[in-house]
């Protein structure tokens, strides 16, 4: 289990792969669950050409790895990987990784569209805008519809 | 007494406000009336205590680490 927060770009194939080699899931597992989110070049029919992402360190870390502790109470999941960006961002970039690993599908699929929404609403990060009239903090989340 | 107050992303910047240290309050809601001059909160204003999600009734004590900050975008 491990959640990383980047300051960096990541090529979250490459993370998924390697997380999987480095871990003991051994032959156990026979469902991986992923979602990767990646910056748009718009948002409310407003182009947008790049991004910052904000965070408050310690308490994002904290509620990354809470969220993980708490999935791995609801579920039985034999490994989470969760990798989120911060800084600056530009569009096609990697934002957000989260991987489950479990013996069948049901619990990492579920695991996964759960971490994601619950990381959305709860861990804190913050997005700001460049668009071509200026800058302006993302207020609220989409529906995700 | 010392509490270490924060603040982050748009509430920061529309306040102009750096994070400091305070001697002395009770609750979260003392905390944001010292640190900000009485200034109106806004009612989507999120405030932590110690890392986790708290109420602007909470207690605080020595110590603490209070945060405010707007809702949460990222994902």
């Amino acid at each position: 289990m491990a959640a990383y927060i980047l300051e960096q770009s990541f090529n979250p194939w490459e993370s998924i792969s390697e997380h999987q080699k480095s871990t003991t899931l051994d032959n156990q597992f026979g469902a991986t669950a992923t979602f990767i989110g990646t910056m748009r070049d718009f948002n409310d029919n407003v182009a947008v050409s790049a991004m910052i992402l904000e965070h408050y360190p310690a308490m994002t870390q904290y509620y990354l790895e809470k969220l993980i502790d708490e999935a791995t109470c609801k579920w039985n999941l034999l490994d989470i990987l969760i990798i989120h960006r911060v800084g600056n961002i530009k569009p096609s970039d990697p934002i957000m990784l989260i991987a489950c690993w479990s013996a069948h599908r049901r619990a990492s699929l579920d695991a996964c569209s759960w971490l994601i929404e619950e990381l959305k609403h709860r861990a804190p990060f913050w997005k700001k805008e460049t668009r071509a009239n200026g800058e302006y903090w993302v207020e609220k989340n989409t529906n995700g519809l | 007494m010392s509490i270490q107050v924060k603040f982050f992303a748009s509430l920061k910047e529309t306040l102009n406000i750096d994070d400091h240290d305070i001697k002395s309050a009770a609750t979260v809601g003392e905390v944001w009336d010292i640190t900000t001059n009485n200034t109106e909160r806004p009612n989507n204003v999120l405030v932590a205590i110690n890392l986790e999600y708290a109420q602007f009734e909470s207690t605080v004590k020595d110590g603490d680490e209070v945060a405010f900050f707007p809702p949460v975008t990222g994902g």
